[in-house]
């Protein structure tokens, strides 16, 4: 299955998210990296790592990103992994991209239609 | 010639700054940013600190990488990325030098500019650490290519940085949490070059103490 990572700057968005993803999708493999090791406002590269670590398969990971360093660190996380080539960072709207891709990735959904839909999540017309 | 304990010495005197500078820096970032570059930088340091006895006994590449790691898990902000990655591409760039020639110094420099680039896919002249860190560096070059000695140069160095650092006051921020104020980020300076321009401080006492 197809992992999730949600990285925020706020470890209770990353919770957050994961809590309602969660309620979709209660088996999808997904991981909060929120905020700094002393739950601080941050982003954490090796808090990042760890979440990718903990929710690959083999399957693959994407990874949902708030802003700014969010990108860099999440981009210095997939750097220092092994083999990060099926990790990849996606360009959507975090809450809404955390719900979708759990979603998907639950109905045993490959990378590549994981990362589909949630190109799609940012377009998606909430009315 | 930069030896091992000149390295060490440059990242005790930086972290020391970070701490002195750190509301000025926060003041600076809370203008223009998230308010948080001077606790943040601190934060980072502070940690490098309680890290370094246990690799001072290491090779400068092995210290260097070390500090770029500790920066990226403990800075939190944008800034741990870039500066981590500068410190981690500097270490490449010295691996198994004992010390340092003033060639290896310039190496290593632009290495770590070449990261942060990399990292923060800026440019000159966008309102960031690269607008002190890169005219400082081309003094450098400049004084070695004249002749100039190292401690000559990085004197060079630091008003260069800090020439840039005004600079940055006169543009606008296109990258960062800045680039959302747009043109009322005229006007300000940016912690971050000025952050940089400390780290040029630091480099230029080290030598000075040296000669």
């Amino acid at each position: 299955m197809v992992g999730i990572v949600v990285v925020s700057h706020s470890q209770k968005i990353a919770e957050g998210a994961v809590e309602l993803a969660r309620q979709m999708a209660a088996d999808a493999k997904i991981a909060a990296a929120g905020g700094m090791a002393d739950g601080g406002i941050g982003t954490d590269v090796a808090k990042i790592q760890a979440g990718i670590e903990a929710v690959q398969t083999g399957d693959g990971v994407v990874v949902l990103v708030d802003l700014g360093s969010a990108v860099m660190s999440s981009e210095m996380a997939i750097e220092m992994l092994d083999d990060g080539s099926n990790v990849k960072i996606v360009d959507a709207p975090i809450v809404e991209g955390t719900i979708f891709g759990a979603v998907e990735a639950s109905i045993g959904s490959s990378l590549a239609e994981v990362i589909e839909v949630l190109a799609g999540a940012k377009s998606y017309k909430k009315f | 010639m930069a030896t091992k304990a000149e390295v060490l010495d440059f990242i005790r005197i930086y972290a020391d700054k970070m701490a002195e500078h750190r509301q000025e820096l926060t003041d600076l970032d809370q203008a223009i940013g998230d308010g948080d570059h001077g606790i943040n930088m601190s934060r980072g340091f502070k940690a490098v600190m309680e890290k370094l006895p246990t690799v001072e006994d290491k090779s400068i590449d092995e210290i260097l990488k070390s500090v770029g790691m500790t920066l990226v898990s403990t800075v939190g902000g944008a800034s741990g990325p870039l500066y981590g990655t500068a410190f981690m591409k500097a270490g490449m760039a010295t691996k198994g030098k004992e010390a340092l020639a003033d060639e290896d110094v310039i190496k290593a420099l632009d290495e770590a500019v070449g990261g942060i680039q990399f990292r923060g896919k800026a440019e000159k002249g966008e309102k960031t650490i690269l607008d002190s860190m890169i005219p400082a560096i081309d003094a450098i070059k400049a004084c070695i290519n004249e002749g100039k000695t190292m401690e000559a140069a990085l004197i060079e160095a630091e008003k260069a940085a800090w020439a840039g650092v005004e600079y940055t006051k006169t543009i606008i921020a296109t990258k960062g949490r800045a680039s959302y104020l747009g043109e009322r980020s005229i006007g300000h300076q940016d912690p971050g070059a000025t952050s940089m321009a400390y780290a040029f401080q630091a480099l230029n006492e080290v030598a000075q103490k040296g000669r």
